[in-house]
């Protein structure tokens, strides 16, 4: 029994380990990601470590120590300076990884400003089982909504207000449109309850939360086409409740830009 | 002080039924956890079947809607975590064993604990009742976000099945702070003479700093269930915010906050992780001693380590919020908060290691699920700190990462506790032993079953699988490359699930056909194993883990030749 736990435990563990070497990552598409995904192998070198080494002890000692007639076993004495190693050397390793992460989310965590003077602006808004993206136009100011104007089959399901001027120009997709290495500026809304913009690509999610706007900020690397999905479980549709998201380069977001205006 | 054996005012079989005995109670809450289970693997089974075979009919109930998808995934969270993981470790066992292992002679309020039950078992049926609920079981996850948990017409599974559901959840609530009360009195007031605090069983430490977590944490679950209820059908706005637009009308709140309601179910929710985890651990140290026949690694390290768990569990909520547009500086602090909880649970693997350590290691079943036990604690709590950082959480919240990690820890980790349990305390709850070939058998299809099913939701998680998905067809198309994977964990689930018709059959023909067990099948220590007539006084002169100490293998608690210090 001792030497079928053994192998047991050794298999499952170097198994596990193998599997988790492998790359099952979307390919990143923003630096963003990047940051995430180095934060993620360093996690998974250090925290796999550990891994490995107690649940290979776990399968020596279980062999190691099964009852034989020659030996007792040993009454433990003066347990605390291996103990107070555990807990430093604990501590040392989650204490620094939480240290790591928290230097990269402060990197890249919006705090109320983009760096580049002019972000590109769009306004996400998810609704049972959709999302709708807005453009604000030449005017770069998003037009008043009222929620009694919504109506989906009118060809308003924001509830635009035409009669204010700044509604005007602006443009609503269900396409993610938008220009490479720009800063993107995302104000996240919803219509009716929770749902979360997710885009693996960009490993980027934040929940879009009735009466609230969210802010996200972003910028992708790779011109191409993602997907996004909604990660909060928002109903029956909630599986099916996704959208695209198109990176072009400047010059093609230019053209496009220009050809959706008019 | 001494606690007066209790009568029931029941006449005749009704007293056996509505009784105030501890150890009656104690195997209810058994049964009733034992008819949870059930329900609740059923549902899983139907789960992991409608994902991968979005049309396949079942005998009965024909196919699967996603809407009833969604009821089934919620009704099975809640009977696992409530009625499952939250009453068999702390009320089943504790209510069975505590008073014997600190040399109680019953429980301090009987009646209360009757009630306790009673209320629990209640709940339950309205609970089970609402998955027949009219206009669909309540299908917004065991989470009941608002405002999808708050409004009455989005669709199917938010009609009165919520309402159900909610009203279930408060009498557990009431339920389980009532059942609160007993471990704590009892075990502060009614320990027998030479008791003293450090020298009870672990066991018991880790039933009593359950027994306040709960006492804290239901009561504010209770305070939720109350204002969604008032939200539902009284026209309060605690929840909902104004200019909320659903299926083509407006609805008539205004002010309420959906995030306050993630605050309230958190700061519940995550001590609820470690009240269901905690008697596992507690039973682990004590097993791994009893069978390795060494006294536990560090006794002091594990009863600090399990009131540091204890205390942290209700600052870290915030973990489960990084993305739900909490301020990310209060995310800040709750990852640095979640990291160090992570301490003492690297300190009790290590001393559960060092227990093992020059041990002589007997390999009955109950040792087999501890050390099972300590092997998915491994996997499951290693993968708990990159949840805790921000940074990654930002892309593996709501995957199926997340998912691999408690079906890991609480789900497996701590039913391997609740097996280890059953085998190791069957002699005192049915006077017979269990059957250890079968034993056996069971452990390996549910240790294998168990890697087999949610190592590779892992690996979904980080692929970018969204959690909640009633079907990958349908869905978006990089999930679509998945459905192998999602099929080879359907498979392995079906194992792990067959593995536990072995228990079924071990436990109810142990029950009417095993062995007769000796006073003391395992060699143990500690006081639940030794008769004491009903005048005889108690007294303990040692720790509860005195084994190897020379010249026996082993002293009781109550031995009184040979005195010495307890550890």
């Amino acid at each position: 029994m001792a030497f079928a736990l053994l192998i047991a435990i050794w298999l499952l563990t170097l198994g596990t380990a193998y599997l988790f070497n492998h790359n099952w990552l979307p390919a990143a598409a923003s630096t963003n990601a990047a940051v995430t995904d180095h934060q993620l192998w360093l996690n998974f070198a250090v925290v796999g470590s550990v891994f490995v080494l107690t649940q290979i002890t776990l399968g020596i000692f279980v062999w190691r120590y099964r009852a034989k007639a020659h030996h007792p076993a040993e009454k433990p004495t003066n347990t605390t300076p291996a103990e107070l190693f555990a807990m430093l050397a604990a501590a040392a390793i989650f204490i620094g990884l939480n240290v790591a992460g928290g230097r990269m989310l402060s990197g890249t965590e919006f705090l109320g400003h983009s760096p580049q003077a002019e972000p590109v602006r769009v306004e996400v808004t998810g609704v049972q089982f959709r999302w709708y993206f807005r453009y604000p136009g030449v005017d770069g100011r998003f037009g008043a909504t009222n929620p009694a104007l919504i109506d989906a089959s009118l060809g308003n399901p924001l509830g635009i207000d035409s009669r204010d001027p700044a509604a005007r120009d602006d443009r609503v997709t269900s396409t993610l449109v938008i220009p490479e290495g720009k800063d993107v500026e995302l104000t996240l809304r919803a219509q009716d309850v929770i749902h979360s913009f997710f885009v693996p690509a960009l490993r980027l999610k934040q929940d879009a939360v009735p009466g609230t706007e969210m802010h996200i900020h972003f910028s992708a690397q790779k011109p191409g086409t993602y997907e996004i999905a909604c990660a909060e479980l928002c109903g029956l549709g909630h599986y099916s409740m996704n959208a695209r998201l198109m990176v072009m380069s400047a010059q093609e977001y230019r053209s496009y830009a220009q050809v959706a205006q008019k | 002080m001494t606690v007066a054996t209790e009568r029931s005012h029941f006449p005749g079989r009704l007293r056996r039924i509505f009784s105030t005995d501890h150890q009656v109670i104690g195997l209810q809450y058994f049964f009733l956890a034992l008819a949870a289970g059930l329900i609740g693997m059923l549902l899983s089974l139907l789960m992991r079947i409608h994902i991968v075979w979005p049309d396949a009919h079942f005998p009965l109930i024909g196919a699967l809607k996603p809407e009833s998808y969604l009821g089934v995934m919620t009704i099975h969270a809640t009977m696992m975590v409530f009625f499952v993981l939250s009453t068999v470790p702390q009320n089943g066992f504790g209510n069975i064993l505590l008073p014997a292992q600190i040399g109680a002679r019953a429980m301090a309020f009987p009646r209360i604990n009757a009630a306790g039950f009673w209320l629990t078992c209640l709940s339950f049926l309205i609970m089970t009742a609402s998955l027949f609920a009219t206009g669909g079981a309540p299908s917004a996850g065991w989470t009941q976000y608002p405002p999808l948990s708050a409004i009455k017409d989005p669709g199917a599974g938010q009609g009165v099945g919520v309402d159900l559901w909610l009203i279930s959840i408060g009498i557990f609530c009431l339920a389980s702070t009532m059942g609160a009360l007993n471990p704590i009195v009892t075990t502060l007031r009614a320990r027998a003479e030479g008791m003293h605090l450090m020298r009870m069983p672990l066991t018991v430490w880790s039933w009593l700093v359950t027994a306040f977590m709960s006492l804290l944490a239901f009561s504010v679950l209770l305070a939720a269930a109350v204002l969604l209820f008032c939200d539902r059908n009284y026209g309060s706005s605690f929840f909902v915010p104004g200019l909320v637009m659903v299926n083509g009308h407006l609805l008539q709140h205004s002010g309420g906050s959906p995030l306050l309601w993630q605050h309230l179910f958190w700061f519940f929710g995550h001590p609820e992780v470690y009240l269901a985890i905690l008697p596992g651990m507690g039973l682990t140290s004590h097993l791994l001693s009893t069978f390795s026949r060494r006294p536990v690694f560090g006794y002091a390290g594990m009863v600090y380590s399990t009131l540091a768990i204890g205390a942290l569990g209700f600052v870290v909520w915030g973990h489960h919020m990084f993305v739900s547009g909490m301020n990310p500086f209060a995310g800040l602090a709750f990852s640095a908060l979640t990291l160090v909880i992570a301490v003492p649970s690297s300190v009790k693997t290590f001393n559960w290691l060092a227990t093992l350590w020059r041990g002589r290691i007997l390999f009955t079943t109950p040792m087999l699920f501890s050390i099972g036990f300590v092997s998915l604690f491994i996997t499951g709590g290693l993968t708990g700190p990159m949840l805790a950082q921000p940074q990654l959480d930002v892309y593996l919240h709501d995957t199926y990462f997340v998912v691999a990690h408690f079906h890991m820890i609480m789900g497996m980790a701590a039913v391997f506790g609740i097996f280890a349990a059953t085998y190791f305390w069957f002699p005192k709850m049915f006077g017979k032993m269990m059957n250890e070939p079968l034993g056996k058998a069971h452990f390996w299809m549910s240790f294998l079953g168990a890697y087999a099913t949610f190592v590779p939701m892992h690996f979904l998680g980080l692929a970018g699988h969204p959690r909640r998905y009633s079907q990958i067809a349908g869905s978006a198309q990089y999930l679509q490359p998945l459905l192998p994977l999602q099929r080879f964990i359907t498979y392995a689930a079906i194992v792990l699930m067959a593995g536990q018709l072995l228990f079924l059959i071990n436990l109810f023909w142990s029950i009417f056909y095993g062995c007769r067990s000796p006073q003391n099948p395992w060699k143990a220590t500690t006081l639940e194993w030794e008769e004491f007539a009903d005048d005889e006084k108690i007294i303990v002169h040692r720790g509860p883990y005195e084994f190897s100490p020379g010249e026996k293998d082993f002293l009781t608690q109550s031995e009184p030749e040979g005195e010495r210090a307890g550890i």
